[in-house]
């Protein structure tokens, strides 16, 4: 099962003449994505590490049954090619841009709210999403992935690898791990995807990285308290963020004293997740109150028989 | 990127919203010029910085005649003014110079971004002259929200229902409503506020301050605003990594650290800090981190006399981790390292990474993971102050 990537899958790739649409176009076709086509407007015929280019989204579709795009086009284009998919009936958009205007993707979401809104949308600003051994749709190392019941959600790229690396590590797989992105607009949020992964029978725990900036993870948490029976384990990155500096991304700013890292920590906790601390103890906290969890389990199974 | 009051004003006036009359000043002779140029008394002088708090801070000036004007030009140029805001202070290069306003009553009146609708609001309030996060904290009910479509923008409807709700002359308060919103859409603004919106004892409505805050990610189709940007607002070690692609922040302890990515970095500052320590910075060198760019990023986290450590946290992901102990090697024979390197590296190659770097005859000491690298650093850095 798993959630929005699978084999089944078939990728258009925009912007797949430029350096980045290349690269990793081909390093998703090496994990074993189908990558069906690519798209940069004016070189349709070419081909690019074997995946055949079209002038229009519309036209890949057409020709490809691509159903799922990932986006590498430059920010000042991205809302642009972003709509594109969504008019060529694109169920699922992947976009790894970084630096769209916010404006932008305040109209694109709007667009695709009114006109689409069975449509998806991962990022920008963000690593993308991968099922691990069936699909990797984004620029995230492949191979320290490994398949299982975890699904991670994160706003951040190397603190979702750093994650999945530790899981990895404590031999805890991903069912799925998905990047939504560091910008103040974006598609899916941290609680579209906790649904999901709540929904998905594959998905036996839910690990959360949030980070400081917005609401989102405390939107999150009303969601946890009122709806998931599965464990969900949260870390909030910027307990030592200074407010009124942005943090790298343009979305992790403290401001009017909301968006507080223990602000977030404490409507998580308060929902019932657990709230790991160091981020360097993600891996062994999972895997050590999992264990707890499981031997629990097994005692009450044990009192019934 | 932020604009000054003189420059939001400026762009005010243009789009039709009444503002004092005046202009800015770099000089004395300047500001002279302007008070004989708007040829009455009294005038209000006001320091142009990238901070609020001017007024309890000493940064606006009521000046009754030439002699008071000097004065007051005279003890805010070329000084650095400290307000409860910002306590380190920020360089006062400018004044703005304007005819005294007859004030009734003071409201608020803002437009910006709401995260969790994705779209713009308006914000507006009887409780002007405060700062909003104070009024929201005091009194939340005085503030009036108006979400707007994005794809309509502000309806006249809503301008006038606010107008209404603070008893406000309604034609005046609506058109400046919906140019404010112009600005707003206009100038991809991420926040547009007027504070104190002054209702004057003649009736009218005027925008006592301005306050215009641009979407750095629009900058590239606002070449005239990005030219407008006064760098000297901004702590000189930020502008200098901007120039290099690097995202760094000063920050108050003597932890330097070097990370890739956002989330990484402030990940890496919490540990530090969860270690016992405190972080100097949050510097973020990107996916790529390249020789030059860690070469910079030396430069910056040296160029910081309170550094006593530096903390390297790098997940190479895609990027190979003996690739990137060559860039360090490479860089670090580029600039002087005055203290010693902890560096944590994961990723492919890792072993190779390491063994490289132990070999290199540098002041490397070599993390296990991300905790082992922190408490290190922590550990070298409280030996050394």
């Amino acid at each position: 099962m798993a959630i929005l990537v699978n084999k089944d899958t078939k990728v258009v790739v925009q912007g797949i003449t430029g350096k980045e649409g290349s690269f990793h176009a081909k390093q998703c076709k090496e994990y074993g994505t189908q990558v069906v086509a690519g798209v940069t407007p004016g070189k349709g015929g070419m081909e690019v590490e074997g995946i055949p280019v079209f002038n229009t989204v519309k036209e890949a579709v057409k020709e490809t049954g691509a159903n799922c795009s990932l986006i590498f086009v430059p920010a000042p284009f991205a809302a642009d090619a972003i709509v594109e998919a969504l008019d060529a009936g694109i169920e699922l958009v992947v976009c790894i841009t970084e630096g769209i205007p916010v404006k932008d993707m305040m109209m694109v979401k709007d667009y695709m709210l009114k006109n689409y809104p069975n449509a998806k949308l991962v990022g920008p600003n963000c690593p993308g999403v991968i099922t691990p051994g069936e699909a990797k749709v984004g620029i995230m190392p492949g191979h320290i992935f490994k398949r299982g019941k975890i699904g991670i959600v994160s706003r951040s790229g190397t603190l979702t690898y750093e994650a999945a690396y530790q899981l990895t590590k404590y031999g805890l797989g991903q069912s799925t791990a998905v990047g939504i992105g560091g910008d103040p607009v974006h598609g899916l949020t941290h609680r579209d995807v906790i649904e999901m992964f709540n929904k998905d029978p594959e998905t036996e725990a839910i690990l959360m990285i949030g980070e400081i900036g917005g609401t989102e993870e405390e939107e999150a948490a009303e969601y946890i308290e009122k709806e998931v029976d599965k464990p969900v384990f949260a870390y909030i990155a910027g307990i030592t963020a200074p407010p009124g500096k942005r943090m790298g991304h343009a979305g992790a700013i403290i401001m009017g004293g909301k968006g507080t890292a223990k602000a977030k920590m404490e409507a998580l906790e308060k929902a019932g997740a657990y709230v790991i601390e160091n981020p360097a103890k993600i891996g062994e906290t999972v895997a050590k109150i999992l264990k707890v969890i499981e031997l629990e389990e097994e005692e009450r199974t044990s009192d019934a028989e | 990127m932020k604009l000054h009051e003189h420059q939001a004003k400026e762009i005010f006036a243009k789009y039709g919203i009444p503002v004092p009359e005046g202009k800015v000043a770099f000089s004395l002779k300047e500001a002279k010029e302007v008070a004989e140029e708007l040829g009455e008394f009294p005038l209000v002088v006001k320091a142009q910085i990238h901070c609020g708090g001017r007024g309890k801070a000493g940064g606006v000036k009521i000046v009754k005649d030439m002699d008071e004007l000097e004065k007051a030009v005279e003890s805010l140029l070329g000084k650095v003014l400290k307000t409860f805001q910002c306590p380190d202070g920020k360089p006062v290069n400018r004044v703005l110079i304007e005819k005294a306003t007859n004030i009734d009553k003071e409201y608020y009146l803002a437009i910006t971004l709401d995260r969790s609708k994705s779209k713009p609001v308006i914000m507006a309030s009887a409780a002007g002259g405060m700062e909003i996060e104070e009024i929201v904290k005091e009194n939340p009910e005085a503030i009036i929200i108006e979400t707007i479509d994005p794809e309509l923008g502000l309806m006249p409807y809503q301008a006038r229902e606010l107008a209404f709700k603070l008893n406000l002359p309604v034609k005046e308060f609506a058109s400046i409503a919906l140019k404010l919103y112009q600005i707003y859409s206009d100038l991809d603004a991420s926040l547009v506020e007027i504070n104190p919106l002054v209702l004057t004892k003649e009736g009218n409505l005027i925008a006592l301050d301005a306050k215009l805050d641009i979407d750095d990610n629009a900058l590239f189709r606002h070449k005239d605003l990005e030219e407008m940007e006064d760098e000297t607002q901004l702590p000189q070690l930020e502008v200098e990594a901007k120039k290099y692609g690097l995202n760094y922040i000063k920050l108050n302890g003597n932890i330097g650290c070097m990370v890739n990515g956002a989330g990484l970095a402030m990940a890496t500052m919490d540990i530090i800090k969860l270690a016992g320590g405190e972080p100097a910075n949050f510097l973020d060198v990107g996916g790529g981190a390249n020789v030059e760019q860690i070469a910079n990023a030396f430069r910056i986290l040296m160029a910081d006399p309170d550094v006593k450590a530096v903390f390297i946290n790098i997940f190479g992901g895609i990027l190979r981790v003996d690739r990137l102990a060559q860039g360090l090697i490479e860089a670090s024979k580029m600039v002087e390292l005055r203290v010693p390197i902890v560096a944590r590296l994961e990723g492919t190659n890792v072993e190779e990474g390491k063994r490289m770097l132990q070999e290199s005859g540098l002041n490397f000491i070599i993390a296990e993971d991300m905790w082992d690298g922190a408490k290190k650093a922590v550990e070298i850095a409280n030996k050394q102050s």
